[in-house]
């Protein structure tokens, strides 16, 4: 790991002004992530910006919504009243990811600002266009069994590698940021981008901003859902598909549906065409497949992912399933 | 040099940090440690802001196994290091270095955590337990003695890590069942493959009604 400077901001303000006067500078959270990538050499930022004296570690309900601050931990998330009895979909996402010491140490800012786990972006002596813009990309050409099969460019066909944003997306979060001229609001489907022929840029958030929080709207969604994640080991592996799913049930019927994919895209995947096709119609096996037909569609695959395209399709079904009830 | 410099006539502090900051904050730090009285109420107004130099080894409190230790530590060093390394206590194993097998497991605050991804400067104040922490003088913590009356080990090396984890897993409330264990310890990776013992031996202290 290479030298750095560090700084411990006591507000919001300083930690922004931080990042705003030194481009090389990076926020620290957990650091599970930004420490592996920097002993790496995958990010060799000149200064960290401790953030963990920041009072953002509350998680509360006000007007209508459910507020997680930024600093709120992983395992707090899963744990925590009341998210388990308003927004369980988020507790078993957040569960299925990394292992109990990881949740332990990494945030909900820090989770969503994690970046990917191509192997290719990971090993600096092969070329990548998201760690180096214009080096090309190992991945389409290479071993590309993890990566991506909706809105991938040819620059670029990484998938983000959360758990506990394809919960956050389809529970219709909003990432709450403050930078230079304040706070500003970004929906969380418009919070990732798609690679396009910027891979290097993640998001939509500007270099000196920070997040202070996500909310969660109240919704009817918390009596049925699932979040199910396939990969290679039982547990503590990133996902290969995972899905979230919640429905809001009138008896055997389904009023509305949630529905979003993991390990697919760049950003999570919400199906919202899929959730229209699921809304008013009866929770069976027909009107899952159906769904998952519809949610399919336009995916497409590479060399070694194309498997993808038939677990995506099941593991969708099982978790309507699951969500539903009737397995 | 930057040192030097920094003795430079204080300036009022503004919200952006500047470089001039930057040197006036090191040179706070610095005259604590010369003159803590006449610069006490200065460092109250930094409320608490600690910036380091890159190159510099900076001052870090972290109260080890009960015992209180003043380190000075490069910004970049792990707590694993700065644990096997500086203070002799090579319990702790490096196994994968980068968040993927556990072996460095200890608890800080009484949390498991992961020392290879802790950066020894954010431990500030911390309480820190590792697995040479544990036992009671020559007495052994019973997740110990479970451990080797089920033969929880074979070449030992994950076993520190899997033993910090054990006792975590149990305060947290996730070994109700062979399955939550499971899923709860599968953070620690055992290459030879000790897993069924090690569950046993969780099961047995978790059963026991003994918590700490
Ligand atoms: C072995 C291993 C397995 C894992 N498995 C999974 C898994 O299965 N599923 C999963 O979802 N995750 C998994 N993870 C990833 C883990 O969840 C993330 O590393 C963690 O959530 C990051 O949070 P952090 O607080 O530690 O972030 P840090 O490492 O501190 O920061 C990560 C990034 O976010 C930025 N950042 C942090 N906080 C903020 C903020 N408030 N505002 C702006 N930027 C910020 C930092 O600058 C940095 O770029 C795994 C990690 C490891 C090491
Ligand atoms: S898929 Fe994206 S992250 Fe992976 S090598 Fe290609 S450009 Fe880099
Ligand atoms: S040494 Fe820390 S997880 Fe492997
Ligand atoms: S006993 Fe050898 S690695 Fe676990």
């Amino acid at each position: 790991m290479i030298q750095f400077q560090y700084e411990r901001a006591s507000t919001t303000k300083a930690a922004v002004s931080a990042l705003a006067n030194n481009a090389n500078a990076k926020i620290i959270a957990g650091g599970t992530n930004l420490v592996d990538l920097m002993k790496r050499n995958v990010m060799a930022p000149t200064k960290l910006v401790d953030i963990n004296a920041l009072p953002l570690r509350n998680i509360k309900q006000q007007n209508g919504k459910v507020i997680i601050g930024a600093l709120a931990l992983n395992s707090q998330v899963a744990d925590d009243k009341l998210i388990l009895e308003k927004h369980p979909l988020l507790s078993k996402a957040l569960n299925a990811g990394a292992s109990a010491q990881i949740r332990n140490m990494a945030t909900v800012g820090g989770n969503i600002m994690q970046r990917t786990r191509c192997s290719y972006f990971y090993d600096t002596a092969l070329p990548c266009n998201k760690r180096e813009p214009g080096s090309g990309c190992g991945a389409l050409e290479g071993v590309n069994r993890m990566h991506g099969i909706f809105g991938t460019s040819e620059q670029c066909i990484a998938v983000h590698p959360s758990d506990m944003c394809v919960a956050l997306v389809a529970l219709d979060a909003t990432v709450v940021v403050s930078g230079p001229k304040g706070e500003r609001r970004i929906p969380f489907e418009d919070f990732h981008r798609l690679p396009g022929s910027q891979p290097e840029k993640d998001n939509t958030m500007q270099k000196d901003e920070l997040i202070i929080s996500v909310e969660i709207p109240d919704n009817a969604f918390s009596k049925n859902t699932h979040y199910f994640k396939v990969r290679d080991r039982a547990s503590y592996a990133f996902a290969l598909v995972s899905v979230a799913a919640a429905l809001d049930m009138d008896g055997k019927t389904i009023k509305e549906a949630r529905l979003a994919m993991g390990g697919v895209a760049h950003k999570p995947w919400r199906l919202k065409e899929a959730e229209k096709a699921l809304a008013g119609r009866p929770a069976n096996e027909e009107t899952f497949r159906r769904a998952a037909e519809i949610a399919m569609q336009g995916a497409k695959a590479y060399k070694h992912n194309a498997f993808k395209l038939q677990l995506g399709s099941n593991v969708i079904v099982e978790a309507l399933k699951n969500a539903a009830g009737i397995v | 040099m930057d040192k030097y410099k920094s003795r430079d006539k204080p300036e009022r502090v503004d919200s952006h940090e500047s470089r001039r900051d930057f040197l006036k904050t090191s040179s706070i730090l610095t005259a604590i440690a010369v003159a803590p009285a006449t610069v006490a109420k200065a460092a109250e107004y930094n409320l608490g802001e600690k910036i380091s130099t890159a190159f510099e080894t900076t001052p870090v409190n972290l109260t080890v196994n009960g015992v209180k230790k003043q380190l000075s530590v490069e910004p970049r060093s792990t707590l694993l290091d700065v644990l096997r390394e500086q203070l002799d206590l090579t319990g702790t194993k490096k196994g994968c270095d980068y968040g993927q097998c556990g072996a460095c497991t200890v608890h800080v605050d009484g949390q498991r955590v992961l020392s290879c991804l802790s950066l020894a400067i954010m431990q500030e104040g911390k309480q820190v337990t590792t697995i040479e922490g544990i036992a009671k003088g020559d007495e052994l913590h019973p997740m110990q003695k479970a451990f080797i009356k089920h033969d929880g080990f074979q070449c030992g090396y994950c076993t520190p890590g899997q033993i910090m984890s054990g006792i975590a897993c149990i305060n947290e409330g996730h070994a109700n069942s062979k399955e939550d264990i499971k899923e709860f310890m599968s953070g620690n990776i055992c290459r030879c493959g000790a897993y069924p013992n090690i569950v046993k031996a969780i099961q047995e202290v978790k059963n026991g009604g003994q918590q700490s």
